[in-house]
């Protein structure tokens, strides 16, 4: 039967159908629902490793094991993992291995919009590219294929609209494939010079051979219509491309990586314009290129965003859609009501603190009116900025210098940032927002919530407990509600030298939805305070008072902290 | 059955469950149907978007500018931010709820007043309701989306059954019964200006 499924879950089924028997990850939006809808499956070991190093290193193990394995992550989760990656194409594979990398072009959700397709041509890892749903269960499932035939790891490449849009896939069953004899081979799994000197010549070989072979995969697939133009492309793009130009003639690339070279040159003799149209570099226009394939590509679409039906009719056919252009007040993600985070990042601003802070939900402190946030990089970051600031310029920028990150980010790659700071004599302060889940990506467990992905009970690793160890000076627990005991603690922990954390613990506002009545508001004077808390349940009236939305109201109470004339009220239970 | 769906809103305000049923729809009606969701960031509170494409074979998953027979909004900013998505003589079914955006909140800005005229001007129809009363009503303030999904059957002519079906299909069983509540009252409550 035909069943409506999600770029992501098509990819999980495929690896279930596939035989597969370990998958770890760490969820990044959009690679998310992949590991939670295999982790429904009963025969398949699913897990959620800290980080996406490790997440890979499990894949690995369960691979030389003799298992088939995935491991799962947003692009900027290839460049945490990068390091096992590059040398497990290598060792190559026992038990069949897909990576599945979720790229997000327009970044939707992500710090930046890097092209995962680079890692597979400069780690040597085929790459699939599905362009549908009923793909993305195909392509995975031949992933494990030639993950074994060809004794490498290989990539499963989606982009956000991919692994976000629903289209139709046909269930098969799982095909039961044993687990491979694991023996003992130190000249392919221990890679150090002497067996690595033989396996670079293997992953060279074996190179040669799949690219040799890619023009004959029906998966890269040439559907000849007119004659003036010939598009290559792949992925979603596809569809962009066969809806916005019905007559083109079309090469559509199932494998990125190695291209199908003689392939693209058959194609191109033709047709007599050849585009390229892909999202992002120009990766495939500049290998064929460099092949001396004439071609165009990256002259005519830009490499920032996403492509679209729209865009290419406008660059190729000319049309371009009426557009009205609209001033209206714009509708940024916001914190949620309720969120522990936004009385934390009130009292930065108010202590007019320099903010290093991290990738989460609390990113959005640096969204007006809190605007508390001086810097976001990436998965960790928040720890190292804040050391490098001080040893930058002193102890007087780390006076009035914190380091922000949530809980998840803080265990996948905060604690060596931490201990960075205590072995290199730091004074700087962090604080670890700790609201008992993964927020953004909605609400995933890590190795502190005492559940696992199967939702089975596990060990709470004891963040604070941690800290102690690993000698930091001072380590402190505060209630993110509690604004007086925040603002004293940030100014006691900036003032102390050696290295301050500062636990600021409350679970998300949106898990546990039992919630106090609504805030009320009488006698309101108009000062304008209560506004600078940026919470989406308390709206200016024309006339300057606050009215507070008690249906987005979660009665948290910080607005009745803030206010100085006693105006707002905490709903009584 | 044939039809590009814009459905637009803000984060929570479940244009996730609306699409589903509409792809539980498509399911029932044998059609080839393609949905595209927003996760992640783009969800909290903030403008969102979701792309649902019914049709013998759907290529694309995204509706594009001046492609969308109907625009599904769940709130009136939002309505009129996606007008552009709307073909030439296309509807707009609109929740007249009002969720201010921060820069409102904070008054940088003002929320506008007259967008049920600017849709008019720009719609070729606008059926315009209060979701939010009609799902206080049922009694379930949640309910809004369901409630708009009902108005919006009733405008592409889908029998009530048929609708009802995708709910059941789509929702949790035991969201079922209150669900089924606000689609008949969105079913029946079209009130075209």
């Amino acid at each position: 039967m035909k069943k409506l499924m999600l770029g992501n879950e098509a990819i999980a089924r495929g690896a279930y159908e596939a035989g597969v028997r370990v998958v770890s990850a760490y969820p990044g939006t959009p690679s998310t629902e992949v590991s939670e809808c295999i982790a429904k499956y009963d025969e398949v070991y699913a897990e959620w490793a800290p980080n996406e190093k490790v997440a890979c290193e499990v894949a690995v193990g369960a691979s030389y094991a003799g298992a088939r394995s995935m491991v799962c992550m947003k692009h900027v989760g290839v460049n945490v993992a990068a390091d096992p990656i590059f040398t497990a194409a290598y060792t190559g594979v026992n038990g069949g291995m897909v990576i599945l990398a979720a790229d997000d072009p327009g970044m939707h959700s992500s710090q930046n919009e890097q092209d995962t397709r680079f890692y597979a041509r400069s780690a040597h890892i085929p790459m699939l590219e599905p362009a549908d749903s009923a793909e993305a269960k195909e392509f995975t499932k031949l992933a494990f294929a030639l993950s074994e035939e060809y004794d490498t790891p290989v990539f499963v490449r989606t982009t956000t609209r991919l692994a976000h849009s629903q289209s139709f896939v046909e269930e098969a069953p799982r095909e039961e494939v044993p687990l491979r004899p694991y023996v003992k081979d130190v000249s392919k799994y221990t890679m150090m010079p002497s067996s690595a000197i033989g396996r670079h010549v293997a992953v060279e070989a074996r190179e040669d051979r799949l690219a040799a072979d890619v023009n004959g995969f029906d998966i890269n697939r040439e559907e000849m219509r007119g004659t003036e133009t010939g598009i290559i492309c792949s992925g979603v793009v596809y569809q962009y491309v066969r809806e916005a130009l019905p007559d083109a003639s079309v090469l559509k690339l199932g494998i990125v990586y190695p291209l199908a070279l003689e392939k693209a040159r058959a194609f191109a003799k033709k047709v007599k314009r050849l585009i390229v149209v892909e999202e992002l570099e120009p990766f495939i226009e500049n290998q064929l290129k460099a092949h001396g394939i004439p071609c165009e590509g990256k002259s005519i679409f830009s490499k920032q965003g996403e492509l679209s039906v729209a865009l290419i009719r406008e660059k190729l056919l000319g049309v371009k859609a009426e557009e009205r252009k609209l001033d209206l007040p714009v509708r940024p993600p916001v914190m949620c009501a309720g969120c522990p985070h936004r009385g934390v990042f009130y009292i930065l601003g108010k202590l007019k603190l320099t903010v290093s802070a991290d990738i989460g939900c609390y990113t959005l402190g640096a969204q007006p009116p809190l605007a508390a946030v001086d810097t976001v990089l990436c998965m960790g970051a928040s720890v190292g900025i804040a050391h490098g600031f001080e040893k930058a310029r002193g102890r007087e920028q780390s006076e009035h210098t914190v380091a922000v990150i949530g809980d998840s980010t803080f265990i996948h790659s905060g604690i060596t940032g931490i201990i960075n700071a205590v072995y290199n004599k730091s004074n700087i302060t962090l604080i670890i927002l700790d609201n008992s889940t993964t927020g953004m990506t909605g609400h995933q467990q890590h190795p502190a919530t005492g559940l696992t992905l199967k939702q089975e009970p596990a060990k709470i690793l004891d963040i604070v407990a941690l800290c102690k160890t690993v000698g930091c000076d001072s380590v402190r627990v505060v209630d993110s509600y509690d604004l007086a005991e925040v603002e004293k603690a940030v100014k006691e922990e900036v003032a102390r030298d050696g290295v301050s954390v500062i636990v600021a613990k409350r679970p998300c506002a949106l898990l546990d939805r039992h919630y106090p009545p609504a805030c009320t508001v009488e006698d309101c004077r108009k000062c304008g305070m209560c506004f600078r808390l940026g919470c989406p349940a308390i709206e200016k009236q024309a006339d300057g008072s606050a009215r507070i939305n008690a249906s987005l109201c979660v009665g948290c109470g910080l607005c009745a902290k803030v206010c100085r004339f006693g105006a707002i009220k905490e709903g009584k239970r | 059955m044939k039809a590009n769906i814009l459905i637009v809103g803000v984060g929570g305000q479940g244009t996730l469950l609306a699409s589903r049923v509409l792809g539980a729809l498509a399911e029932i009606e044998g059609s080839d149907c393609k949905l595209s969701e927003v996760h992640g960031m783009s969800q909290r509170g903030g403008s969102v978007v979701t792309h649902v494409k019914i049709a013998p074979e759907v290529m694309s998953p995204i509706v594009g500018v001046g492609d969308a027979d109907v625009i599904l909004a769940f709130e009136e900013l939002e309505a009129l931010r996606y007008i552009n998505y709307l073909k030439k003589g296309g509807t707009v079914v609109v929740n007249t709820q009002r969720i201010l955006p921060m820069p409102v909140i904070t008054g940088a800005r003002s929320y506008p007043e007259d967008i049920l005229d600017e849709l008019n001007g720009a719609a070729g129809k606008v059926i315009a309701l209060d979701a939010l009363a009609i799902a206080e009503k049922v009694g379930e303030l949640r309910s809004v989306n369901v409630v708009m999904l009902g108005a919006l059957a009733a405008h592409l002519g889908v029998p009530f059954e048929k609708i009802d079906a995708a709910l059941k299909a789509a929702v949790k069983p035991k969201l079922y019964d209150i669900n089924r509540r606000a689609l008949e009252c969105g079913y029946n409550a079209r009130e075209d200006i």
